[in-house]
């Protein structure tokens, strides 16, 4: 595959309300969210049988990454500190292009030509397959399901099971097509097709790519859960190793690892522990006979410093990826991940993607919810999604020069019109008198309500006020009673 | 400004005025339920770690090389990479020496550039050590030394690996602890709790994804 066939991804319509409408018209994606997020939920719940244990655990979670974030500027310091005694080599970037062209000058010094990527979402935030490519370097997908989207040229719908809107016959189809395969449907066989072409890519390649799950600042050690060995085999066969990962992702000590590493995989998929837990504290030592010579670490804010500032919207970034928000998710199951047009869908994506793009850019995700609370009551660091959600609602609504700016594209569904009738309704129901009148003149005039109003009557019966209002009525009662008692 | 001083003063700007969480860290919480009577331990272990795929085999010190040998070729291995370097490894090569006919030996002793094609290529198996075992979560813990790098129990399709009894732990907490690796962390320390595997296809699992499509665990009982 050159690089270039890895640069066009599947166009999509502009907006979310129309992706979602296509999405939700289209049987065989709904048929494959719905049975893997139902599959999804079953493992947590077995994974998390004993409620007690979970609940505590939870807490804990959530204290040790409200710790971290309480003093993340240090922990950032010692994490750097501790890495470079070990050899890693940390670069910081603000935005997604420093984060590209760190890694472009790493690629160019190596002239490398290939690289292979372990799963990092991070590298999806900074598009890196694309911008590598664009300069002629194949930067190629090695966890089964992501190099199953990027041979279809599509984008991960899931942060965990990047692939999970293709069922077997819909791989076996893109393998045929794409890799020149005999047809099979048989998964073992697929991932068996998978496992021989990107063998070769481990072995050929110049640079390997991966995320990070936690950052170690009390060792300086970098963290990885993984089931298939990409990870692996990314960070260990490549003669440099880049991690990429968000400036949230510290923890403060080793020991903390422990129940987060239990919360992340049981929370993700219900196992309790992953096949591998990677933990790489430096580059090839003198003396040894494999591993990278380099391992660079690279720090991206992209809009976390922005969630930082505000306490409130500080816990998004508590966040360690485990996608139990999406999997519990009645609205991302039915729309599926693509559909919200980001790198992060989901519950998760709703509250972090304004941060990254700008609330502007993506004024519906707050409301791509119907608060039911999922969310937040299966966060095993227990961010208060719905209450998140709902803030940034408000965000969305305020005057855009309100001060202090609490983020990028803020007040983007501002509207005066709607922002005059609030405060009329305000008025109203704070001035007894003016809503006295007001109830006379709606009782009285009710044969003169319209029958049609707007979209609520395609499907409800237009609101009539009644002949007699509810305080009307308690007052008449009220004086009934008092003058039986009397 | 450097991108790291713009993002150290933005973070620090945003705490002013706010004092640290304090470390309420409850150990008994990751202790308490995942604990274990010796008895307990192997059964344990055994129930997690073949419950995705890895095939246990109780043994002993005197008797593993015997067992080593007949399932490498009961699976017609054509060769077994070891580290002759090492103890086990030595007792691997004597008992090869007195019986002929077994299948070859290979070291890894020059550095992976020297070997990648054969290593990839042309090594089916490959025999490790453990430093000892998680029972909460079926987990071998591996720290790859020179004499047994880290590709050595990655890269071959089949992994023998050797775990005494005795260090066999019951929790993630407590390994950290009794092994103090707060002083000091190896190059690449691992947790390895199963063959590979995916089910990135429609959820269905798989083994043997990108690293060994089979573990196979001699638990030295006596050892």
């Amino acid at each position: 595959m050159s690089a270039s066939t890895l640069i066009p991804t599947v166009a999509v319509e502009e907006d979310f309300r129309e992706r979602a409408h296509e999405a939700l018209g289209d049987k065989q994606l709904r048929n494959n969210f719905r049975s893997a997020m139902d599959s999804l939920m079953t493992k947590r719940a077995v994974a998390f049988s004993d409620a007690h244990e979970r609940e505590h655990l939870r807490a804990l979670g959530n204290a040790i990454r409200a710790r971290a974030l309480s003093k993340l500027p240090d922990l950032l310091e010692r994490l750097e500190a501790n890495l470079t005694r070990n050899g890693v080599q940390v670069h910081w970037a603000e935005t997604v292009d420093e984060a590209n062209q760190i890694v472009m000058s790493i690629a160019r010094r190596r002239a490398a030509k290939q690289v292979i990527k372990g799963k990092s979402m991070v590298s999806e935030e900074m598009e890196m397959n694309h911008v590598l490519g664009a300069q002629g370097i194949e930067c190629l997908e090695s966890d089964m399901g992501e190099y199953i989207v990027q041979l279809d040229n599509e984008k991960p719908s899931h942060i965990i099971m990047p692939a999970i809107h293709k069922n077997a016959g819909q791989v076996a189809d893109l393998f045929h097509e794409k890799l020149g395969v005999e047809y099979t449907k048989d998964v073992d066989q697929l991932i068996q097709i998978g496992r021989r072409v990107l063998r070769q890519k481990f072995f050929e390649a110049d640079i390997g790519v991966s995320g990070v799950n936690f950052a170690v600042a009390e060792t300086g050690t970098l963290l990885l859960v993984e089931n298939e060995g990409n990870g692996r085999m990314s960070t260990t066969v490549p003669p440099v190793h880049i991690a990429v990962t968000g400036i949230e992702k510290v923890v403060e000590n080793l020991r903390d690892v422990v129940p987060l590493v239990s919360l992340l995989t049981r929370s993700a998929l219900g196992q309790p522990i992953t096949t591998y837990v990677n933990m790489i504290s430096g580059p090839r030592k003198p003396g040894e006979l494999d591993g990278p010579e380099e391992v660079h670490l690279v720090l991206l804010d992209n809009g976390r410093s922005q969630a930082f500032a505000d306490s409130e919207l500080r816990q998004t970034l508590n966040c360690i990826r485990c996608g139990a928000c999406m999997n519990h998710c009645p609205v991302y199951t039915r729309i599926g991940g693509h559909a919200y047009g980001e790198v992060y869908p989901g519950p998760i994506g709703a509250i972090i993607t304004p941060h990254m793009v700008g609330l502007n850019k993506v004024p519906d995700h707050p409301s791509a919810s119907s608060l039911c609370g999922a969310c937040g009551e299966v966060c095993p660091v227990k961010i208060p999604i719905p209450a998140l959600l709902r803030r940034l609602r408000e965000e969305n609504v305020k005057a855009p020069d309100t001060v202090p700016r609490i983020m990028r594209g803020q007040g983007s569904k501002y509207s005066r019109k709607e922002r005059l009738i609030w405060n009329m309704w305000a008025k109203l129901n704070s001035s007894p008198a003016l809503y006295r009148t007001f109830l006379k003149a709606a009782t009285r005039l009710r044969a003169l309500t319209p029958s049609k109003v707007g979209p609520w009557t395609q499907n409800h019966s237009a609101p009539k006020p009644a002949a007699r209002s509810l305080h009307d009525m308690a007052r008449e009662h009220l004086a009934k009673k008092s003058g039986e008692t009397r | 400004m450097s991108a790291k001083q713009n993002i150290l003063n933005k973070l620090r700007k945003s705490l002013t005025g706010t004092t640290p969480v304090p470390d309420n860290f409850d150990e008994v919480l990751v202790t308490e339920p995942w604990t274990y009577t010796p008895e307990q331990r192997i059964p344990q272990l055994r129930k997690l770690m073949e419950a995705v795929h890895t095939e246990i085999h109780l043994s002993t010190e005197q008797g593993w090389p015997a067992l080593l040998a007949q399932l490498v070729t009961d699976r017609q291995l054509p060769s077994l990479l070891i580290a002759p370097t090492t103890a086990h490894g030595q007792k691997v090569s004597e008992h090869w020496a007195q019986n002929p006919g077994l299948p070859a030996l290979k070291a890894y002793d020059r550095p992976v550039e020297a070997w990648k094609a054969e290593l990839f290529n042309d090594t089916p198996a490959s025999l490790t050590t453990t430093l000892g075992a998680i029972a909460a979560t079926g987990s071998l813990i591996m720290w790859p030394t020179q004499e047994e790098p880290r590709l050595m129990s990655l890269v071959p399709p089949v992994h023998f690996a050797l775990l005494k009894a005795s260090e066999i732990r019951d929790n993630f907490y407590q390994v950290q602890r009794e092994m103090n690796w707060t002083a000091g962390m190896p190059t690449n320390a691992l947790l390895v709790s199963g063959p590979s595997k995916t089910a990135d296809i429609e959820q269905v699992l798989a083994y043997g994804a990108h690293g060994p499509k089979d573990l196979i665990v001699l638990i030295l009982e006596d050892a």
